[in-house]
């Protein structure tokens, strides 16, 4: 069976970068444009994973994450933070959020797909 | 495979959307400059766009925008506030970094000079100082020790750029590892790492069991086993630690092989923990079914969020056919009514019942196509709040842009079209329209100048107003340039609208030296030209000391047109009715010749050329006896009247435009076609031809004519 990614973010560039990269290493992906509705799909879709920015109108990244951690059956979900650079205190913050692990943008195919074979089984 | 140009233009387009966010959260800004969710706002967008552009390798782009971005990302954390420099630095820097998407898009050359006046400044705001970027190289953000306190990693963490083995000959790595609670808490799991390790060599896994408590013991989230791993591989340290990452911190690593004399933390002790409480069921790891759960709940499902517009994308092309095709099918339901109504069938027949129906819902099919091509003018007006920046500066006249009915909604290829013309009336509006620093003090008006462009819906057309608060027009200094132009003669008489309206003529510029913003070689009668190809017209009003306002007014589309239906030497033709003054006629009016072949019409005290529109469009030689003929008086944008004579009148109605260029080019005094009712095909007369065929553009030059013949 196919795994299924949801990935979370505001820019529509970025989503279907993600979307054909994901989709190309085989993966099903699911879109969500922030942390407020990637939240309500991750109810539905039941993703193996789920990958999202951090600066994100409505609910960013930092309260997408914490949002799936404080749920009892989808705390274990392993989540990947999008980060332009490696700014430290951000990954300090994603990860005292919860995060899993992190993609730097900009990502290319066995960047991404290395990261995420790193915490999805 | 062309997704990546696909990707490309979906970057491009967002950047659009996003450039236009910035805009306005700049124009919140200038209200309020301290609203948080506008900061957020503001720097989000320009986060996406340094986000884009480096998956792109749009590399100025992303320099450019990750200044900006920390300079936002200061005043966000409080760090930094926004004063009116700021501002200003924020709104040109919102321009160029749109110059800088135009150049990617478009491949140029941006211009860097300015960029790099401006990067600069950004830098010197920025309280990080010029040492925003990140230094390459720079020491690992994190280290076990860090979490775990008083332990010491040190020399295991932050060696990073020593290869563990310089040749294939060193021996195996190896490695001793303890989960920590928090990376199962983050979703982490050791297998998974282990995995990694062994695609990078051999690896052996011993997993030391002895911390382990009975089941009935067993809390999930406490660390009880310690692994070695045994990992035979060329690669370096770096590359080993890069696969333990995102468990830094999480975890109790040693590399035993490298230096067997360091310090073992044997102790796992946990660390702080941020994460959630440690009282949690044990099969809480993964997955599960999350249909029971009472998870997101009440303040997450409307989806109705300020800013997610309810819209899709449609390829412009793809409404050009469906407007083309309602087109035709409102020709040929115009047809079949004429048909039905030559039936002459009784007044209650249930074809003419239907045939109304028809009517009204092709007229409300057209509506509606129509309206899909409908836009708000807001990211016009946004453009032009840029020319107000820019000009300000350059003559060093304060200016603040107001805009009214930024909502208001006109077709995208009017919009498009509009964009030179209300650049050049913006440039003139500051550059010309408002007086300097000290004759505005002098007249005792506020330094900062206003200039309002507004639009709004006034029957069936859009009116679009640009008004400065300015000086008004030198009237004495118009008329002299214009006597020095030749463009009338000394002792012409005019009004002050008919001065006014001499800036359209061709070739006319108030200032005396060409300024390099007004200058570039156009003139308001380009501006004129463009309005009127777009079936509109211009007006100007000047109140002394008060300012100047120009109106545009448009047709709402471009699709159809009023028109009178007319007969000319037999060929039915249609002439727009958006300059028809009055029709008349010619039997009943007077008209006196001039000259060999010549005629004017004295009407309301003016004398009025009069041209026969059979001979303007080359069905005829102009008739001798006009007793017969109509005349219909038609007004140019500046003022100019003519006469034209037809044979008889038909009817006003409104004609579905059909144009002519793409198959016959550019034909003279006709500016596209129609199809009516009956199925005939009928031309559109091009008026503003007629004008430059009569010579008779300056009422002034003809009224004289009159007078002193």
């Amino acid at each position: 069976m196919r795994q299924k990614i949801l990935a979370v973010d505001d820019s529509r560039t970025m989503r279907g970068m993600l979307e054909q990269a994901l989709t190309t290493a085989g993966y099903d992906v699911e879109l969500a444009e922030d942390g407020k509705q990637g939240l309500e799909k991750l109810e539905n879709d039941k993703p193996d994973l789920a990958i999202t920015d951090i600066n994100m109108p409505r609910l960013d990244g930092f309260g997408f994450i914490e949002g799936v951690r404080n749920q009892p059956f989808l705390r274990g979900l392993p989540i990947l933070v999008l980060t332009t650079e490696s700014a430290p205190e951000l990954k300090e913050r994603a990860r005292s959020a919860g995060a899993t692990g992190w993609i730097v943008k900009p990502f290319d195919e066995v960047k991404l797909v290395a990261a995420i074979r790193r915490v999805l089984a | 495979m062309n997704s990546k140009t696909n990707l490309r233009e979906l970057f491009f387009q967002e950047c659009e959307d996003l450039l236009e966010s910035l805009t306005d959260g700049f124009a919140e800004l200038e209200h309020d400059s301290t609203d948080m969710e506008t900061i957020n706002a503001v720097f989000r967008a320009v986060h996406s766009i340094k986000g884009g552009a480096g998956a792109f390798g749009m590399e100025t782009l992303v320099e450019f925008a990750h200044a900006f971005e920390n300079l936002l990302d200061e005043v966000r954390a409080g760090e930094n506030t926004v004063n009116p420099e700021m501002l200003s630095l924020f709104l040109q820097s919102g321009d160029h970094l749109a110059d800088l998407v135009d150049a990617a898009q478009s491949g140029t050359e941006p211009d860097l000079v300015h960029g790099g006046e401006l990067l600069a400044q950004l830098l010197t705001l920025s309280n990080a100082g010029g040492d925003a970027v990140p230094a390459a190289g720079g020491a690992p953000e994190t280290s076990c020790t860090n979490e775990i306190g008083d332990v010491d990693f040190q020399p295991l963490t932050l060696d990073l750029d020593s290869p563990l083995s310089e040749g294939e000959e060193a021996g195996p790595v190896v490695m001793r590892f303890t989960a920590l609670k928090d990376l199962y808490v983050n979703g982490n799991d050791p297998a998974l790492l282990f995995r990694a390790l062994e695609e990078m060599g051999d690896l052996s896994v011993e997993a030391d069991l002895t911390a382990l408590r009975s089941l009935a013991e067993l809390d999930w989230d406490e660390p009880a086993i310690t692994w070695t791993l045994t990992l035979d591989t060329t690669r370096t340290e770096t590359e080993i630690r890069e696969v333990f990452e995102f468990v830094e911190g999480f975890c109790l690593l040693e590399f035993l092989s490298d230096d067997p004399g360091s310090d073992t933390p044997v102790d796992p002790a946990p660390p702080h923990s941020a994460g959630p409480d440690a009282t949690a069921p044990a099969n809480a790891s993964m997955a599960g079914s999350p249909t029971d759960q009472d998870s997101v709940r009440s303040d997450g499902p409307t989806r109705k969020a300020a800013g997610t517009k309810n819209t899709i994308r449609v390829d412009l092309d793809r409404v050009e056919r469906l407007i083309n095709i309602v087109g035709e099918l409102v020709i040929s339901e115009a047809m079949l009514s004429q048909s039905v109504t030559e039936m002459k069938l009784d007044s209650d027949n249930k074809v003419g019942t239907a045939m109304g129906q028809l009517k009204q819902l092709s007229s409300q099919l057209q509506e509606s196509v129509i309206a899909i091509r409908a836009q708000p003018v807001k990211s016009l007006f946004q453009r032009m709040s840029r020319i107000v920046r820019e000009v300000s500066q350059t003559t060093d006249k304060p200016a603040r842009f107001a805009t009214e009915g930024d909502y208001t909604e006109v077709d995208k290829t009017v919009i498009e079209r509009l964009v030179d013309p209300l650049t050049h009336m913006i440039r003139n509006a500051v550059d010309h329209g408002l007086e300097d620093r000290s004759a505005r003090a002098a007249a005792g008006k506020p330094e900062q100048g206003t200039v309002t462009l507004s639009a709004a819906h006034r029957s069936g057309r859009v009116l679009i107003r640009l008004s400065d608060d300015g000086g008004g027009i030198n009237r004495d200094k118009v008329r002299s340039i214009a006597e020095a132009r030749g463009l009338i003669s000394p002792d012409a008489e005019l009004s002050q609208s008919e001065i006014d309206n001499l800036l359209f003529l061709p070739g006319f510029s108030t200032n005396d030296e060409v300024t390099n913003l007004s200058g570039r070689g156009v003139g308001m009668d380009v501006v004129k030209n463009e309005i009127q190809a777009l079936g509109g017209r211009v007006s100007i009003e000047s109140e002394p000391g008060c300012g100047t306002s120009l109106t545009i007014s448009l047709p709402l589309t471009l699709a159809v047109l009023e028109g009178m239906i007319v007969e000319v030497a037999g060929a039915t033709v249609v002439v727009p009715t958006n300059m028809l003054r009055e029709t008349l006629r010619a039997a009943e009016a007077t008209i006196h010749a001039m000259g060999p072949g010549d005629r004017v019409l004295a009407s309301h005290g003016e004398m009025i050329p009069v041209i026969d529109l059979g001979a303007f469009l080359g069905f005829r030689t102009p008739p001798q006896d006009l007793s017969e003929h109509t005349l219909l008086l038609i007004d140019s944008e500046t003022g100019a009247r003519i006469a034209t004579v037809v044979d008889h009148l038909h009817e006003q109605r409104e004609v579905v435009i059909k144009g002519l260029e793409k198959n016959y080019g550019q034909v003279v005094g006709i500016s596209a076609a129609t199809i009516l009712g009956n199925g005939q095909i009928a031309l559109i007369v091009d008026t503003d031809q007629l004008f430059e065929k009569s010579r008779a553009v300056q009422p002034s030059a003809l009224f004289d004519k009159a007078i002193g013949a």
